[in-house]
Parts: structure tokens; sequence; C-alpha cells
């Protein structure tokens, strides 16, 4: 009996989940570093990607976003913290899953949108969509649609800017999936071997579609992955923007001054399915609303800003609200766009046979 | 008879053969837990367990491999690739091993393997998701290759595929597989190398595969509006392809068109008509023409699509231009 009694007592109070601290000192650190305006502007950031996202969702259900559309949901920190550390001259190389990573790059949200739209006013003219956003102004290499190819594409720019002896870094983008691929243990030893300035994010958010990190992984550790290459591997929480924006700022100076390679294992969540036409049945309800409790992103870094004074709920809500209001103008925008041109599909090609009925 | 879906077609035939063959075994990304990306391979792990439906790591190459080495220890893989786009990464082991095993053996071993999944274009999956590669397979000695374009012609094809002695590359259109028609409850197979007619006409042939097969129909619909009568054969297997079933009918209609989802240059179909323009020659009344995707990586944008792909209005078209009308 009084047994039970406890446990009820621990289950009532246990009823409002508390959303993790971040790392405090880490926090504060950074803080002093960037100041406040920096760090508004960062959860500004998250904030813009978790509203566009929502809002291009609907604009898929609604049919105005056509193909594979994969939602960054959930594991914002990571986008915008590893943005943060970089520099203009820094380069990106990203994956099918890049919509945050192209904001938080500082992509403007109406050629993302229309891009996702499949307008001429997209960041590729329509050509590209949802996996393949490009911005070569501000950097951004590409999302690219084969697991794990993107790697080497980010180590040769890396050797470009090696080449040319630049005060720059390749940022790479990888999932949990993409790490058994060969092609990322080739450009690994590469990159090791020849001093290459590349900086591997594995956004570990624990699944390949439906399959777990744990069905898949001899070694589910990925930070290990890089020990037999001599590059140097972290384990990184990446629902703290704080340690993402950390472990990146110390990898591109090592990538910098030492022109040696870092592979981070970013630990994450996606909290969508893979892709909008999955469900995601092979995860449990419980599991995702944990995640979404405890360690949601934005909220772990506005509870601890509004905490410290650096702002309060209401200009939070405001925040929200002007990026809310971004993303509803990118959908209007996106949707008044013209699709493109029928000519320009023999763009940017040779094109060998330029009939199709012959 | 009955209806079934494309992929329930495909999927009768893997359960089938793997009731009836102990050796063979289903293998491929997300094909167990997940039931398969397009849900081929749905029930087959509560059917045939772990064992015999093995999900894999994203390691293309690896597992191709390792498909190629268990048919040389005895067994008969499966391995399904989530679409053939991703098979590119697999082509080594596939080109430069599955493919050689008989005859650099000498005989002494045989790979009989079956590399299967979905391609081709549709929904707006932009340039990396949207490719019809056959001929990349087409092009080597020692492979097979197989496309179905009805869920009859699947099963059969399927299963006649898994007893095959020698790899066969089996290439489902994408956006076929909820596609319903008649498949019997009895047993059948569909001979390796054997088209089939699957509209009867006596002024113009087109000779097509796949999902082009549909589209082909439809321009014969068309064309019959135009007074022009239109024969379609689906070559069904592309390697080796059925020389006879296209002599026979180009003697009887003296035109041809030769209509492919992929792209133009040194494809299957350049080969195809290359055959016929040598071979018929005496019996055409006009050049072979030629229906295909334009020679661009696919775009995104969906008004743009499907100006990139063959349609039944532009198979019409060439159908007309062949008739000199
Ligand atoms: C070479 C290749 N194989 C398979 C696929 C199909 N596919 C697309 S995403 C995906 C899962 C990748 O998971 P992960 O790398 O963990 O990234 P996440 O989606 O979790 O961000 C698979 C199997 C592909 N795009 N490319």
């Amino acid at each position: 009996m009084a047994q039970t009694k406890a446990k009820d007592d621990e289950a009532s109070q246990q009823a409002a989940p508390q959303v993790e601290a971040l790392n405090l000192e880490l926090a504060a650190q950074v803080r002093e570093e960037l100041g406040d305006e920096r760090l508004v502007a960062m959860l500004r950031d998250m904030l813009l990607l978790r509203r566009f996202e929502e809002y291009a969702g609907r604009a898929y259900q609604r049919r105005k976003i056509k193909g594979f559309c994969h939602l960054y949901i959930g594991q914002e920190a990571v986008g915008v913290g590893s943005m943060a550390a970089l520099t203009d001259a820094d380069k990106i190389v990203s994956h099918y899953r890049e919509h945050g990573h192209a904001l938080a790059r500082g992509m403007d949200p109406n050629a993302v949108m229309a891009e996702l739209f499949g307008k001429a006013t997209g960041c590729t003219g329509g050509k590209g969509g949802s996996m393949h956003l490009f911005d070569a102004e501000k950097g951004f290499l590409g999302g690219w649609g084969i697991v794990g190819g993107q790697i080497a594409l980010a180590g040769g720019v890396a050797f470009s800017q090696k080449y040319r002896d630049e005060d720059a870094a390749c940022l790479c983008f990888l999932g949990d999936g993409a790490v058994h691929q060969g092609i990322v243990h080739e450009t690994l030893n590469m990159a090791s071997l020849w001093d290459l300035p590349l900086i591997t994010i594995v956004e570990n958010n624990r699944y390949a579609m439906g399959t777990s990190i744990e069905r898949v992984a001899a070694v589910t550790e990925l930070a290990k992955k890089s020990e037999p290459y001599n590059i140097v591997g972290e384990t990184v929480d990446g629902q703290d923007i704080f340690a993402v924006y950390d472990a990146i700022k110390r990898a591109r100076k090592r990538a910098v001054e030492e022109g040696r390679p870092t592979w981070l294992d970013v630990l994450t969540y996606r909290y969508r399915g893979h892709s909008m036409t999955d469900p995601a049945p092979y995860r449990t309800k419980e599991e995702v609303e944990e995640e979404q409790d405890l360690r949601d992103p934005i909220a772990r870094m506005s509870n601890w800003m509004v905490s410290e004074g650096i702002l309060t709920e209401d200009k939070v809500g405001e925040l929200d609200d002007e990026v809310t209001q971004i993303s509803k103008d990118a959908m209007a925008f996106a949707d008044e766009s013209d699709f493109p041109d029928p000519s320009v599909l023999t763009e940017d090609v040779y094109v060998e046979w330029p009939w199709d009925i012959e | 008879m009955r209806e079934i879906a494309f992929r329930d077609a495909l999927n009768e035939a893997l359960a089938e053969e793997m009731e009836r063959d102990e050796s063979v075994f289903l293998m491929g990304e997300e094909v167990a837990n997940y039931n398969g990306a397009y849900k081929v391979s749905k029930g087959l792990l509560d059917k045939f367990g772990p064992r015999r439906v093995v999900d894999t790591p994203i390691v293309e190459l690896g597992f191709a491999g390792i498909g190629v080495g268990a048919a040389m220890g005895g067994l008969k893989p499966v391995i399904e690739m989530m679409t053939f786009n991703f098979a590119i990464l697999a082509l080594d082991q596939i080109v430069n091993h599955a493919a050689k095993l008989r005859y650099m053996s000498n005989g002494q071993l045989s790979c009989p393997l079956v590399m299967r999944g979905a391609a081709g274009a549709g929904g707006s999956l932009a340039s990396q998701h949207s490719q019809s590669l056959e001929q990349q397979y087409a092009h080597i000695p020692g492979l097979k290759v197989m496309m179905p374009a009805t869920p009859y012609d699947a099963k059969g094809m399927l299963k006649t595929a898994i007893r095959d002695p020698d790899p066969v590359i089996f290439i489902e259109s994408e956006v076929m597989y909820g596609m319903n028609g008649e498949v019997p409850e009895e047993e059948y197979l569909i001979e390796m190398g054997k088209g089939d007619i699957k509209r009867e006409g006596a002024d113009c042939t087109i000779v097509t595969w796949s999902r082009a097969v549909h589209w082909s129909l439809q321009a014969a619909e068309i064309a019959a509006e135009q007074g022009i009568d239109v024969e379609v054969i689906d070559l069904r297997t592309v390697r080796p392809f059925d020389k006879e079933i296209i002599a026979e009918s180009v003697k009887k209609t003296n035109r041809v068109i030769v209509v492919e989802e992929a792209w133009p240059m040194a494809s299957v179909g350049a080969s195809v008509a290359e055959w016929i323009g040598r071979e018929l020659f005496d019996w055409l009344d006009a050049p072979v023409g030629r229906v295909h995707q334009r020679d661009i990586p696919m775009p995104y944008a969906y008004n743009l699509e499907p100006l990139s792909l063959p349609s039944a209005e532009k198979i019409a078209e060439a159908v007309k231009k062949a008739c000199y009308r």
C-alpha cells in the first residue's frame, strides 16, 4: 500500500514534464562571446526554420509542393548553431533534408519556398526542388539526394580551399544512415591524409527512414568512426544550440589553423516522418513526445534566455509572430510566382539530341 | 479474373518463389520491418522471418556484392534496390563481378541473382530520382534485363527471373506500383526474351516496354481516331529482346516507332531501332521513328516534368509522321 501511494505521488509530481536545461556553463560562455543580440537572432532563426517548415508541410498537403519533401522540424539547433560558427567564406554541402540548413545560412525564405513550389523565382529556378536547393553566392553548394554521395563533394570543396590557401572550411551535413556508405570512409581517409579543412556533421536523429541506428550500425557511437582515420571525433548534444555552436567553432579553428578535418556525431531528433508521406509507425508516440517535451531545442534555448533576462516571454512571442509572417509571405510569394518557361528545359546542359520525336 | 495491383503481383511472385525454393531470399533497405519503401515486400518478414527477409544498412555497393557472393555460395538472392537511381552505386559489383562470373569461371560458377526495384520519372522527384537507366545493364554481356508493364507480366516475369541461372536486372516503373490488372491465381511463368502484342493493328507498329506501353496504348487510341490502326508490342525483356515478334509485326505494318522513357543517346531504343533499320530494311515504308525523353536531366518544376517525358500525344504525332499523314 505504502509503496503504491509513494508511486502515485511521484506520478503526480511528474505530470508536467520539465524541459531539460542547457549546458549552463557553455551557454554563459557563448553569451559572453557573441552578445545578447546575436543570441536573439539565433533563437529567431530557429523559430523561422520551424514555422517555415510547418507552412511547407501544409503546402505539401495542398499539393503545392510535390516530389519528396523531408522536413527538418526538431533539428533546428543543429542548422542554426553550426551556421552561427561559420564565416561568409566557408562553404556548405548538404543532403535532401536541407531546408533548415539553407534558411540558417541566410538564404531568402521567398526563394526557398518558391523553389519548393517549383517556381521560376525559386533559388534554382524550379529545377532543383525540395531536395536540391542551391545558393552559390551564399556558399550553399547544394542539397543532394544520393545518401552519402555529398561528402566527397564536400571533401573536394575543402581540397579547393586548401589548394588556394583560403581562410575557410567546408561543412558537410550527413544523416546517421549515410555513415555506412563506402564513400564516407573513402573521403574521411583522404581528408585526413591530405589535411583538408572538412567538417562533417552527422545529424544523428536515430533513424534512417524506418530503420533505427541500432539495427544498422555495428558500432552505434558514431564519433568513433573517425578514429581509424586519425580524425578528431566528438559526440555533441544537438538539441543544445550552444553545444553545436561551440563544437563547430572549434572544428573550424582546427580546419583553418591546422588544416585538420573534424567529425561530429550530433545527437538530435526529427519530429516528423522521414518524408511527408511517412507516418513513422516504427517509433512510439511516447518516444516522440519525450523528445518534444524534454529536449525541444527551441524551448531549451528560449527558457534559458527568459530565465537569464535576455528576453521576455512576450518578446519570444513577438519573434514568433515575425517569422510566422515571413513564412506566410513566402507562401504567398511562391504561390503568386510564375512557373518556369518551357524554354529553360534545355538551358544549362549540353543537349546532343534537341528533339523528342523523330 | 481477380484484379490486383502491380506491387501485389510482385509480392506474390516473391512469396511463391520463396516458398518453392528455400535458397531464395530477399535483401535490401527497408524491405523487412518497414515492408518495403514501395510496399512490394509487405508481409514477407512475417511469413519468412529475418533469415530470409533481410534489412540492410544504406550501402548499395556492399549488399549488392554480398548478394553476388551469396549466389557464389549457392543461394538465390533477390536484391531490392529502393530505386535504380541508387543502384548506380552498386554498378561495380553487378557489372564487374556478377555479369562475369559464369564466363570467367568457364561455367564452374553461376550467379542466379535478381536485382530489382523502381525506376523512371513521375511526381516531380527531380534529377537524381527520375532516371530510366536500363541501358546501363542492357549494354553488359552476362546480364539480362526485364521490364514488366502490367501486373500479370510482373508476376510471371519475376518468377522467371528468380529461376534464371544468370543475373537478371528487373526494373519496375515507380508510377506503376498502384496499377491494377488481372492476375490469375494459378501458377504461370513468362518466358525470358518473349515480347507480347498488347494491341493488334495493321498500319504501324510501336515497339516499347515498361511504362511507355501505356502511353503507347493511349497513342494508339488517338491514332485510331485519325484512321491509323496501330499495333503495340511490349518487349517485356529488353535484353535479350524479341526480334521475331518485331519482325512479324513490321512485315505486316511496314512502319515502326520505338518508344522509350529513357534518354535517346546510346539507349536500348537506339539499339532496337538500329536492328530494325538493318534487318527489316526491305520491309520498311518509312524511316524507323523514335520517341524518348528529352536529352536533359529531369527538372523538378511540375509544369516542366511532363514536357520532358514522352506522352501519348507525342507518340501519336510520331505515328502520323511515319505514316506520312
Ligand atoms: C544511395 C541512396 N540509397 C537510398 C536512398 C533512399 N533514402 C533516402 S533518405 C534515406 C534514409 C537516410 O537516413 P539518414 O541518413 O539517417 O538521414 P535522415 O533522413 O535521418 O536525415 C534513404 C534510405 C537514397 N536517397 N540514396
